[in-house]
This record gives structure tokens, sequence and C-alpha cells, in this order.
């Protein structure tokens, strides 16, 4: 009965008694997981384009703030720092899209799993031999300030990385509802071949998604680094986004509709006397638990 | 046949995973503005040379290890499948494949990916598209999963459409469909074939419907190809009434008399 009281009565008693600092714990930890969003946006990009799920998100991450932090740490100024590391970015992509996606074109998405966890070791590994291993400081001049609003204290910070969210969420869905690229991008994540057998190439399309991902993951490293510092742990968030990303936004009908026209291709490719065994069912499972919620863009 | 074919297989053999030799010398030819079908049971080899020809084997690490492959009197073997679609080659895939999440409008509008003859140009053909199949009109705004399957395949050979072929290599529409649209679909086919003028390279297993509209054939046994003739003639051959348009002698067969020995064919597979 003590327990009981405790743990279903007394809650609610304290929020009715103390409704500001209710409101204060529910506006940060909504704060808490708009951080999180930013690196859950990674994996969806380049999960909905190509059916990878990059485990590397969380150190492209790592990379891209080390590097932002190692061009500051060189006298660049903030602006071009920010532009050589998007630059560095889009130019890992393209390495990314030649030297490991292309020769695994087709493969189960289990092989392209295994790949990016490699991408995730050589990236901590090559990112700390440029920038070294050091905790380093970011400070790219976000005002980290509290202040008081009808008795909830707010962090400046907070809100400017929740402004930061948005927007990226609003320029990457305008990106993939209206525009060509967008619509080839979403035909890719489809179905890619079919979208091959139309023109669409997908050497470019993966080039673009492994970018706007690269981009986000910069992103995503500024406002980390800047809270918490530029430090290996970075990569390891990541891990903690992928409630959020698992549980962002599915629409109702994506879970049945894709499960349908699974069991249709994984019939086909039986048949195809190709990578039979196993592919159809490890399909399923990967789609089944992260793709029905992947829909959020 | 005019003297220089659009497309051109010479004599190509298939190998899947290095391995698995699964076409073992096919030649055949596609006139400017003709439709040539390939017929075929499962596993002869249709649905391979098509991709061999829209060079989407390779993902499915498939290689062209002989033979050679000329559009328009150009060797196309080693050109990606967006180069081919720009050139006018496009492929409509087997078993429909429409971008499920996107709208039917959408599917189209991608279709029209390799285009660069501005939006004007595309929007005349979404409506051309749509006078072709006003069923898609009506469908328009809808997701392309959740249309029937008829529908799904007007709108995947639509798509095609809006990249403003010369060639569509049309890989089995019949499948899965009624009979009543199975035959509007060849309707349209034949529509496009001779009103916009594309050429078609037709794999079927429907025999009669396909040698109904086009006007050359090619049976394909074990990636060969046992026998090519006009479709009329096709239509006459005693085997090709036998094997595939289940007919014999005395006309329709009804399972009734079915015999436990079967005709032999008079070609080798």
């Amino acid at each position: 009965m003590e327990v009981l009281n405790s743990l279903l009565v007394g809650p609610l008693r304290d929020i009715v008694s103390a409704p500001v600092f209710f409101a204060e714990v529910v506006v940060g930890g909504l704060m808490a997981g708009v951080m999180y969003s930013m690196v859950a946006l990674g994996f969806v990009l380049i999960f909905k384009a190509s059916e990878v799920f990059n485990f590397a998100q969380g150190a492209m991450v790592l990379f891209a703030a080390l590097t932002l932090v190692g061009f500051m740490e060189r006298g660049v100024p903030v602006g071009l720092a920010l532009l050589a590391a998007a630059a560095v970015m889009v130019a890992l992509a393209v390495a990314i899209e030649r030297v490991m996606l292309r020769p695994l074109v087709n493969q189960p998405p289990l092989t392209l799993l295994m790949a990016t966890i490699g991408l995730t070791f050589f990236l901590e590994g090559f990112g700390q031999l440029l920038w070294g291993s050091n905790v380093k400081e970011l400070d790219v001049g976000i005002p980290d300030r509290t202040f008081d609003v009808g008795g909830m204290l707010l962090n400046q910070f907070d809100l400017v990385a929740a402004a930061v969210a948005a927007v990226m969420v609003a320029l990457l869905a305008v990106l993939a509802q209206k525009t060509t690229l967008g619509r080839a991008l979403r035909a890719v994540a489809d179905d890619h071949e079919a979208a091959m057998a139309v023109g669409v190439p997908l050497k470019t399309i993966w080039v673009t998604v492994w970018s706007a991902a690269g981009i986000v993951a910069l992103v995503a490293g500024i406002m980390w680094g800047a809270k918490s510092g530029v430090q290996f742990s970075l990569s390891l968030i990541a891990l903690k986004a992928l409630p959020v990303l698992i549980l962002g936004g599915p629409h109702l009908d994506s879970g049945r509709h894709r499960r349908r026209s699974h069991h249709r291709r994984g019939g086909k490719n039986r048949r195809s006397l190709l990578g039979a065994a196993g592919r159809g069912g490890h399909r399923e499972l990967v789609r089944l638990r992260a793709g029905d919620g992947l829909s959020a863009i | 046949m005019s003297p220089q074919p659009l497309l051109q297989v010479n004599n190509i053999e298939v190998v899947y995973d290095h391995v698995i030799l699964v076409l073992k010398g096919v030649s055949l030819h596609v006139p400017e503005g003709g439709i040539v079908t390939l017929l075929g049971a499962n596993g002869a080899g249709k649905t391979t040379t098509l991709k061999a020809i829209s060079n989407l084997l390779r993902a499915e690490r498939g290689e062209v290890t002989k033979g050679t492959i000329e559009y328009r009197g150009e060797r196309i073997e080693h050109l990606d499948s967006s180069t081919l679609v720009r050139r006018g080659i496009v492929q409509v895939m087997e078993g429909r494949r429409p971008f499920g999440h996107l709208t039917c409008e959408e599917n189209l509008l991608v279709g029209a990916y390799t285009r660069r003859d501005g939006r004007a140009a595309v929007q005349r053909d979404l409506e051309m598209v749509y006078s072709y199949f006003p069923r898609l009109a009506e469908r328009r705004h809808v997701k392309a999963g959740y249309v029937s399957g008829g529908e799904q395949q007007m709108l995947v050979i639509g798509r095609a459409l809006m990249a403003r072929p010369r060639l569509i290599l049309l890989d089995e529409p019949s499948m899965g469909l009624a009979p009543q649209l199975v035959k509007e679909i060849f309707e349209i086919v034949w529509r496009l074939n001779k009103e916009e003028g594309v050429s078609f390279l037709l794999a079927e297993q429907n025999a009669t419907m396909a040698l109904r509209i086009a006007d050359y054939g090619y049976v394909l046994e074990n990636g060969r190809v046992v026998l090519d003739g006009d479709a009329a003639t096709l239509r006459e051959n005693e085997d090709v009434k036998e094997f595939y348009l289940g007919l014999s002698a005395a006309g329709r067969r009804s399972y009734r008399d079915v015999k436990h020995y079967k005709r032999r064919k008079r070609w080798l597979a």
C-alpha cells in the first residue's frame, strides 16, 4: 500500500502542488528529446533512401564536430570553418558511396549494417587521428543563459536547439515532398531497382542522401559539442537516439503496406537464384522493427 | 524489317554469380516501331534477356559475358541504366512494382526524372498518359500501394512512358491480372505502338495475347531461342499451338481427354 501510494498517488499530488515545476520538467524533457532528434534525423534520412540502418551516424556526428573544432583551432573563422566542415562531410559521402555502397548494391540489409559498423570504427579512429583525441570546447556563439518564464526556468541554448531542429525538419520535409530530387529519393526508398529501371541514378541519390546526413550530423555535432564538449562520447549519443528514431511518427498505413509489398519482393528474390538464403527473413525483421517507425519524413 | 533495327541483340551469354549460365547465345532484333514478343515458360530467360538490355543485371550479380547489344547501331552493354533511359530504353519490370508510398501522379513524375526538356513538356506527357489510362487520372492523388493490380500495371507502363522512350522492355504485363484487364492493357500497348510510335519488346507467358498484338516473336527455352518468326507464322506453328497456345490439332482440348504422353517438340531445347 505504501509502495502503491508513493508510486501512483504521490507524483500526482506533487504535480498538483507544484504545477510550474512540473511544466519545467516536461519542457526540459522535450528539449532534451529535441537534441536527440537531431541525431535521429540523420538515421531517418539514410534509412528512408537506402534501407541502410546507418550505425555510423553517431560517429559521423563526432567526426563532423571534430573537423569543425579542428579547423577553428587552427584559426579559421567560424563561418569558414562551418563551410569547410560541410565540404568535408560531402566529400566523405562521395567516398562512402564509392568505396562502401557501390560494391554492395543489392546485398541484404544486414551486410550493409555490418559495413556501417566498420565505418563507425574507421570514422572514430580517423577523426581522432586527424584532430587529436582530447576533449575540446566548441563555442559557436550560441548564448547559454537561463531565464524565467512565468516561474519556469528555461535555457536559451535549448530554445535555439529546438528552433534549429525545427528548421532542419521543415527543410528536409520540403526537400522530400516538393522537389524532383526528393521524389526520386522516396522512390528509391520504396523500390530501388524499379527506380533504377526508370532512370533514377542511384549513385547521385546516395551521394545526396549521405551528404545530407553528413550535414545533419554536423549540425547535431555543433549543438551537442557546444552543450557537452567535443569528445568521444558524442559517438555514443546515436544509440540513445534510437528510441526517438523508432517511435518517431509512424504513418498508420505504412506498416501494412510495406509488409505486403515486401512479401512480393521476397518471392521474386528467391526466384532469382541469388543471395536467396536468409534474405527474405532478415529483411522482414529489420523492416518491421525499424521500417514502421521511420516514416517520419 | 528496316535495314538497321532499333535494337539488335547478338548471341549474348549471361552468367549469374560467375557460375550460373542463364542465357546461352540469344539473338534478336526489334525493328523501329515494331512489337516483338519473347515467349517462354518460367526460367526460360525472358526477364534475364530484358535485364541484359536495360543493364539491370549487375545489381543481381549477372553479367553479359559474350555477344553484343546494339541500339541504333551503337554498342550499349557498358552504359548504365540511367543513361539508357535517357537514350530511350526503359524497362517495365515484372510484377508491377509501383512506388507504393508515392501517389500515382508522383510515380509518373519520377518516370520523368531523366527529362531535361522542361516542366511544360512533362506536363503534356502527363496528360497524354492520363488520356491513355483514364483510370489513373481518377486515382492521381491516391498512393500507388492502394490502387488495384490492374491500375498498378497501367501506372508502371505510364511511368515508363513519362521518360519519352523509343523502346519499352515490357516484362509480363499480364501477370496476375484478370483476363478482361489483360485484354485492356494489351489494347493500350498496341495503341501506344501505333499512335505514339513506341517500339516494344514484350516478354510474355500469355502467348495468345502476345501473338495477337506482336509483329514478330521469339520462343525462348532454357536460355536459347528455339524458334522465331512472324506472329502469324508462330500462331500457326503446331508446336507453338500445342505448348504455348494450349491448342491441339483437334482444337481446344478438354482436360478429360489429356493423354499421358506429350507431343514431341520439333526443336531441340
